[in-house]
C-alpha cells in the first residue's frame, strides 16, 4: 500500500507525544507524528508503509510509539536505520520493521509491497525491487505470530 | 578472540566463556527494573492473559517517578497500580516516591559489577557505569523477561571512546556527552556497546560517570560501559577487589580518542542533543527560564556544580530544581548545597521525572525559552511545539540562570 515518508531521526516523542502517555492507544495515535505531519493520523489507511530516513525512533522505550504506528493500521516500517530499542519494540509488537539502505529511494504516495522472508520491498509505482537486511529466523518467527505476546502464549499453552 | 568488556559481560550472561561480537546468544537476566509507566500498568494485563507469574521477584526493582506527583485521574491510577502490583507480584524492592530509577537503583544497592541487567526505560545504560551490561527495553520485552528471566541479544561491537588528561574546571560529563552525540549523531553509538575509558574518565566521581553512560541513549548505543575500580568499590561499598574491565588490545569497532584538557563547556540548540556548539557561540541568548532536574542532571554532584556557580549570586530567571532523588536531596542539604540553591532563588521540585519526560502536570509554556540540564530537547517533548529548550550542563544552566542568557561557566568560577 501506500508510502508515508519521513525524514532522518524521527522521535519517540513526535511518534507518541509524552502529555498522552497516560492515556490509551487509541487516544495515543490521534497525535502520532501530529508535529511532524499534521495530517497523517486521520489520513493513514491500513495497510499503508511509513518510511523512514535515518535512526527512526530515536529517543525513548515507549512502546505507545510503534503501538500507535500499528493501530493505525501501518503494514510495516522501512527505514536506513532503525533506534534499536523502538526496533525491538516494533518487532516484539508483531510490526515488521526493516532496514532498507535504499528507503531513500521511496517517494510519498508510491504504492509498496512487503516481502518478509527475502526481506524485499517491491515498489509497484516505479517496479523497483529494494533488498532490505534480513531478520533473524527468531524475530520472524515471532513477528509472524502477531509480536512476543502472542509467541509466548503459544509457548506457555 | 580477547573479549571486550561488553563481551565479558554478555558471555556471563549467556553461560558462556566467550562470545564473538554479532552472534545472538540469549542472556540470563540478574536484574529487571520497571517504573510507573512502562512497568506494572502494562505488565499486569499482559501477565494475566498468560496467566503467568514473575520468573523471580527477588530479581525485580519497581520505582515510582513517572507519574509523581500525580495530578489527575489518570496519574493517580497509574501510581495505584504500581502499589497494587508489588504486592500481588511479591515484589519487595519496591522504591515510592524516592526518586528516578535509574539514581535510585545504584543508590539502593542493587548493581554491581558483572551483572546483566535490563531496564524498562531507555536511560538505563546508566547502569553500565557500574561495569553492568544495563540497556533499556519497552513494555513487551519486559514482559517476555519477567515470565522466562531471559531475552535475546546481539552480541554488541564495543566502540571505544577514550578521554585523556582531565577535564577543565566548569566542564563536566554532561558536556563530554553533548560534544559527543554533536560530533558523532545520535546514531553514532549504532545500537553497540560504547565503552568510556582514559585518565580522565577515570578521575570522575561515579555520579558522573552515570552521566556519561545515561547519555549513551542520545549517542545511540545499547549500553554505555565503565570499568568497575576503586570509585566503584567505594560507591557500591562492595567488599570484592574484583575488577570488570575488557582486555587489554581486545578488538573493537572504532576508537575515538580525545584530549579533556580542550574541551569547553558545550549547549545543544533545540530540537536535538545532537545539535552542540561550544558555549561561546551562545552567550548573550536570553532564556527565561532554568530547569536542573532529571536522571541525566540532578544527582547530588550535578547540584554541587550547580550550587559552585549560585554560591552568593541570584538567579536572575525562573529557577527550578528537581533533585533526582530523595537521598541525594537529603545529602545536598546536610553539606548545605540545597541551601546555597534555594538562596539563589531556586524553586524546588518533587524527585521525580517532572517536566524532562513531559508526562506530568507543569509544562514549559507557549514559546518559553529554557536551558536544561536533561538529556533530550525534541520538539515539545517539554511542552509546547513552540518552547526552545536548549541543553546543557549543571554549571551552565547555573551560570545561564545568573546572567539571564546563556552563559560560560568558567568565568563565574574563576
Amino acid at each position: 500500500m501506500k508510502a508515508w515518508v519521513f525524514g532522518d531521526n524521527i522521535d519517540t516523542d513526535a511518534i507518541a507525544p509524552g502529555r498522552y502517555m497516560k492515556l490509551g492507544i487509541e487516544e495515543i495515535a490521534k497525535h502520532c507524528l501530529e508535529q511532524v505531519s499534521p495530517a497523517f493520523s486521520s489520513s493513514v489507511v491500513k495497510g499503508d508503509f511509513v518510511v523512514g530516513g535515518r535512526n527512526f525512533g530515536t529517543g525513548s522505550s515507549r512502546e505507545q510509539a510503534p503501538a500507535a504506528l500499528k493501530h493505525l493500521g501501518v503494514a510495516a516500517l522501512v527505514a536506513e536505520s532503525f533506534a534499536g530499542l523502538f526496533y525491538r519494540n516494533a518487532l516484539n509488537l508483531g510490526l515488521p520493521a526493516l532496514v532498507c539502505a535504499n528507503a531513500g529511494r521511496i517517494r510519498p504516495g508510491d504504492l509498496l509491497e512487503m516481502d518478509l522472508d527475502r526481506a524485499v520491498i517491491l515498489n509497484k509505482t516505479n517496479g523497483e525491487k529494494l533488498a532490505c537486511e534480513p531478520l533473524p529466523a527468531h524475530l520472524v518467527a515471532m513477528v509472524r505470530d502477531g509480536g512476543l505476546l502472542a509467541h509466548l502464549e503459544k509457548r506457555l499453552k | 578472540m580477547k573479549q571486550t568488556l561488553a563481551q565479558k559481560l554478555v558471555a556471563r550472561a549467556a553461560g558462556r566463556s566467550s562470545v564473538t561480537p554479532g552472534e545472538i546468544v540469549t542472556c540470563k537476566v540478574d536484574l529487571a527494573m520497571v517504573h510507573d509507566s512502562s512497568g506494572p500498568r502494562r505488565l499486569k494485563p499482559m501477565l494475566e492473559r498468560l496467566k503467568a507469574k514473575v520468573w523471580d521477584p527477588s530479581r525485580v526493582v519497581v520505582v515510582t517517578d513517572h507519574y509523581l506527583p500525580t495530578y489527575d485521574k489518570e496519574s493517580r491510577d497509574i501510581i495505584r497500580i504500581a502499589r497494587e502490583w508489588v504486592k500481588e507480584a511479591g515484589v519487595e524492592n519496591f522504591y515510592d516516591a524516592q526518586g528516578i530509577c535509574h539514581v535510585v537503583l545504584p543508590e539502593r544497592g542493587h548493581l554491581r559489577p558483572g551483572m546483566f541487567a535490563v531496564g524498562g526505560d531507555s536511560h538505563s545504560p546508566t547502569g553500565g557505569a557500574f561495569a553492568a551490561y544495563m540497556f533499556g527495553v519497552g513494555a513487551t520485552e519486559m514482559l517476555g523477561v519477567m515470565v522466562t528471566g531471559e531475552i535475546w541479544l546481539k552480541v554488541p561491537h564495543t566502540i571505544a571512546i577514550e578521554f585523556d588528561g582531565a577535564l577543565a574546571p566548569g566542564v563536566s560529563a554532561k558536556d563530554v556527552m553533548l560534544f559527543l552525540i554533536g560530533r558523532l549523531g545520535m546514531d553514532g553509538g549504532q545500537y553497540q556497546a560504547v565503552e568510556y575509558r582514559g585518565a580522565a574518565i577515570r578521575r570522575l566521581p561515579m555520579q558522573e560517570r552515570m552521566t556519561l553512560c545515561n547519555m549513551t541513549a542520545e549517542l545511540g548505543g545499547q549500553t554505555g560501559l565503565i570499568a568497575s575500580d576503586s570509585i566503584t568499590q567505594e560507591f557500591l561499598k562492595l567488599k570484592t577487589n574484583e575488577i570488570w574491565q575488557s582486555e587489554p588490545d581486545a578488538p573493537v569497532l572504532e576508537h575515538h580518542r580525545f584530549n579533556a584538557d580542550e574541551l569547553a563547556p558545550q549547549v545543544a540548540a533545540p530540537h536535538s542533543p545532537a545539535n552542540t556548539k561550544p558555549v561561546t557561540e551562545f552567550e548573550s541568548l536570553k532564556v527565561d527560564l532554568a530547569y536542573i532536574g532529571a536522571c541525566t542532571g540532578a544527582k547530588l554532584e550535578d547540584l554541587r556544580m550547580a550550587a559552585r556557580i549560585l554560591e552568593n549570586r541570584k538567579s536572575a530567571v525562573k529557577l527550578l530544581v528537581a533533585p533526582a532523588s530523595l537521598r541525594d536531596q537529603q545529602a545536598a542539604e546536610k553539606e548545605g548545597t540545597l541551601q546555597v540553591l534555594l538562596d539563589a532563588g531556586a524553586e524546588l521540585l518533587a524527585n521525580s521525572c517532572g517536566m524532562c519526560a513531559g508526562y506530568g502536570e507543569h509544562l514549559l509554556p507557549e514559546n518559553a525559552v529554557a536551558i536544561s540540564t536533561t538529556a533530550r530537547n525534541f520538539k515539545g517533548r517539554m511542552g509546547a511545539a513552540s518552547a526552545q529548550v536548549y541543553l546543557a550542563s549543571p554549571y551552565t544552566v547555573a551560570a545561564s540562570a545568573v546572567a539571564g542568557r546563556i552563559a560560560d561557566p568558567r568565568k563565574m568560577l574563576a
